[in-house]
């Protein structure tokens, strides 16, 4: 057992608080109020190679860990939700399949651009009537020729706008039960019957982009085709294990946030003649904020590790998001209410806080989702 | 050109500092490199891409300090030098680094040095100057700005806000002020890489110094904190009758004038 970090994990912890500090942090106010999508902080982000984190440098990544990748994403989510959960998205979700499942020639042509950071990724699985239940996905994808074509309809896709190419999943056939076959295809953003609008007014994270997707005849290489044709699902099963580490360690740097700040008000604030944080009531809130966060962080860093030494993480990685998304809505929650009135304006930016963390209760599995999964990883 | 840099572990002056029985608390400090010491990083960093050469980072402490010193390296330095006080049992002070650091010198090829321009901590801004002397060779400090041609080098020096423009010739030390450049961050790739590159530690053995003769020359009787802020105050009245009161306020009460 050692819980020490790596010389490099932290300079790479503390390079991002640094960097988040400095180029995020002061505008997250702004990007959340106008919706703003950091496009030029991603090229930054890009260039000091964080997009490329946990992919080795023969494909453009970093070299880095899970343990590296999953402290920068909390570092970053510190400073702005939206921003973090656009990163974890790029990373987790927009390049890790192509990483995991891809060809030497897709990894060359699609993988490069993502992890050097000269683009970004997003993946599409959630449709209008496949949420929870993507096996249920309705896009369908049939062969003519050399080619696919896809034709469908994607909700609520990250990055999508912003990327160059986005992993869609669809139907391809069905298995001698009946159940659907789904495959994951790697669409360039720019092919021709590929509409992807910008439509929605979202609660919070709204310094992240969050598209809508219209295949229309939309046709792809057949080589496109990622992984293994007939485990399109099973894939995504393993891609979201991934990538519940980083909402979960996201989550984790949101409530860090959130309480930082709620620290420092109680100390400051003065009610009937002393510190709010003399009070026991206060204090016991503080008390339970602090512990939650560190238990969350703990489960994310295992998970993490877990991942990092090819053992399984399935059920370690339900666990960090269930609990680390649920601690960080109750703590953003406490911070909101130690402001008091404060609390309530966009000024003190707990508010956004509270607004960013809640979608991490339900992207990339909700917490009844996380709840199945683990119960299943329990054999029931 | 052969470039070293003197750089100096500290804790973060920006975070909150605990002094307990006048030895500051390093459980709660965090430390970083110190800031002024990143801007002579940087400057050495720009100054090799510019006329080739490499880069080493020096620095006077103990085991802790090699993660700064692979930031160093992740920012782009070539090579780093640690000059381990772990089993030094004397006083450490500003005296004792520097000699110890001249004494490392002397057995180098340098072209250049660059340090900062003090450190955050103590800020005494004494090791480098010492160095150059114990050296005996030519040191601007304060600088601002820095061009190199062949031997020949002009500087821009900070001197109480005004500029000050000097020409003098390598072999030079130079301490760096704000302002002299924008240090950059150390990339991913920079990290990784900077595991692998040469960190070498030496101690005072190494450096045929004797532990005696660089014992501390100045002893330090206490540490404390700087008195808490009070709130301010703000007059009311007449113009005349404030005048009065903040007149008799800075007789009386902070006995100023
Ligand atoms: C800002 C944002 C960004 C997103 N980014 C992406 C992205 O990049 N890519 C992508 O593919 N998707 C993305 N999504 C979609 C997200 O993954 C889905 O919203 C999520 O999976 C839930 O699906 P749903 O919204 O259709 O809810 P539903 O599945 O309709 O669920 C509604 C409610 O029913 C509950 N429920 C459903 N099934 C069960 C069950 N069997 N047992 C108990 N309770 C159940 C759910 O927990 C939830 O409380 C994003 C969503 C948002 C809001
Ligand atoms: C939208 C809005 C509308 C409002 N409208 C009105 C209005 O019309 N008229 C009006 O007069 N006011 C109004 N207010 C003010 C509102 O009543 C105050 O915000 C509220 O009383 C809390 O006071 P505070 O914000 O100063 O918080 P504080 O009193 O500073 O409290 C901060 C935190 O400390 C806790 N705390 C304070 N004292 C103690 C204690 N002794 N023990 C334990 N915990 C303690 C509080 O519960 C809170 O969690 C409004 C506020 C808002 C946000």
């Amino acid at each position: 057992m050692d819980f020490e970090l790596t010389n490099e994990q932290k300079m790479t912890r503390d390079m991002v608080r640094e960097f988040a500090e400095q180029e995020i942090a002061p505008h997250a106010r702004e990007w959340d109020e106008k919706a703003i999508f950091p496009e030029e902080t991603f090229k930054q982000m890009g260039e000091l190679g964080l997009l490329g984190i946990p992919f080795p440098e023969k494909y453009g990544g970093s070299g880095g860990d899970t343990i590296s990748y999953a402290l920068a994403v909390e570092e970053i989510g510190k400073a702005c939700g939206g921003t973090g959960l656009s990163y974890a998205a790029a990373v987790s979700l927009g390049a890790s399949p192509i990483y995991y499942f891809g060809t030497e020639e897709q990894k060359e042509e699609h993988l490069v651009p993502l992890a050097s950071g000269k683009a970004l990724g997003s993946f599409g699985l959630t449709e209008p009537n496949a949420g929870s239940d993507a096996g249920g996905t309705q896009t369908k994808a049939y062969l003519d020729g050399d080619e696919y074509v896809i034709n469908g309809e994607k909700c609520w896709i990250t990055n999508a706008q912003y990327a160059r190419t986005v992993i869609v999943t669809a139907v391809t056939g069905k298995t001698e039960k009946g159940k659907n076959i789904i495959s994951a295809f790697i669409v360039p953003t720019d092919t021709p019957g590929f509409k992807i609008t910008s439509p929605y007014d979202k609660m919070g994270v709204r310094a992240s982009n969050t598209s809508e997707l219209i295949l229309e005849d939309v046709r792809v290489p057949k080589e496109n085709i990622l992984g293994d044709p007939k485990k399109g699902f099973s894939q995504f099963l393993y891609t979201l294990d991934g990538g519940r580490i980083s909402i979960a360690a996201l989550a984790v740097g949101i409530a860090q946030a959130a309480f930082n700040k709620a620290l420092a008000y109680a100390k400051e604030r003065k009610q009937f003649g002393q510190p709010i944080s003399s009070f026991q009531a206060i204090q016991f809130k503080l008390a339970d904020m602090a512990m939650e966060i560190e238990l969350a962080r703990n489960m994310v860093l295992k998970a993490a590790w877990l991942k990092d030494n090819d053992k399984p993480f399935t059920k370690e990685s339900a666990f960090a998001k269930l609990y680390a998304s649920e601690m960080a809505t109750r703590v953003c929650n406490q911070a909101l209410q130690i402001h008091g009135g404060y609390g309530y304006m966009k000024e003190y930016e707990v508010e956004r806080m509270l607004r960013d963390t809640k979608l991490m209760e339900i992207g990339e599995g909700t917490s009844e989702i996380q709840r199945l999964v683990i119960a299943r990883q329990l054999g029931c | 050109m052969n470039i070293f840099v003197l750089m100096k572990r500290t804790f973060d002056t920006e975070e909150k500092i605990v002094i307990n029985d006048g030895v500051v608390d390093e459980e709660g400090a965090e430390f970083i490199i110190n800031p002024y010491d990143e801007y002579a990083i940087e400057e050495a960093i720009v100054l090799r891409d510019e006329h080739g050469g490499e880069v080493t980072v020096v620095t006077v402490g103990d085991e802790e300090a090699e993660k700064e010193l692979r930031t160093a390296l992740a920012m782009g330095a070539d090579k780093a030098v640690l000059i381990d006080m772990e089993d030094f049992d004397e006083e450490i002070d500003h005296f004792t680094v520097a000699e110890a650091l001249t004494a490392y010198l002397k057995e180098q090829d340098y072209d250049i040095i660059l340090g900062g321009n003090v450190a955050v901590d103590d800020g005494a801004g004494q090791v480098a100057p010492r160095v150059a002397e114990g050296l005996g060779i030519n040191q601007v400090t304060t600088i601002t700005g820095i061009q190199v041609d062949g031997e020949k080098v002009e500087i821009e020096r900070d001197v109480e806000g005004d500029v000050e423009k000097i020409e003098t010739s390598l072999p030079l030390l130079v301490t760096c002020q704000q302002g002299l450049n924008e240090p950059r961050y150390p990339s991913l790739p920079g990290i990784m890489k900077a595991k692998k590159k040469p960190l070498d530690t030496l101690d005072i053995d190494d450096l045929d110094l004797d532990e005696e003769e660089i014992a501390a020359k100045t002893k330090t009787l206490d540490k404390y904190l700087p008195p808490e802020k009070g709130a301010g105050k703000v007059l009311e009245g007449e113009i005349d009758e404030q005048v009065n009161e903040l007149v008799s306020l800075l007789k009386n009460e902070a006995k100023v004038i």
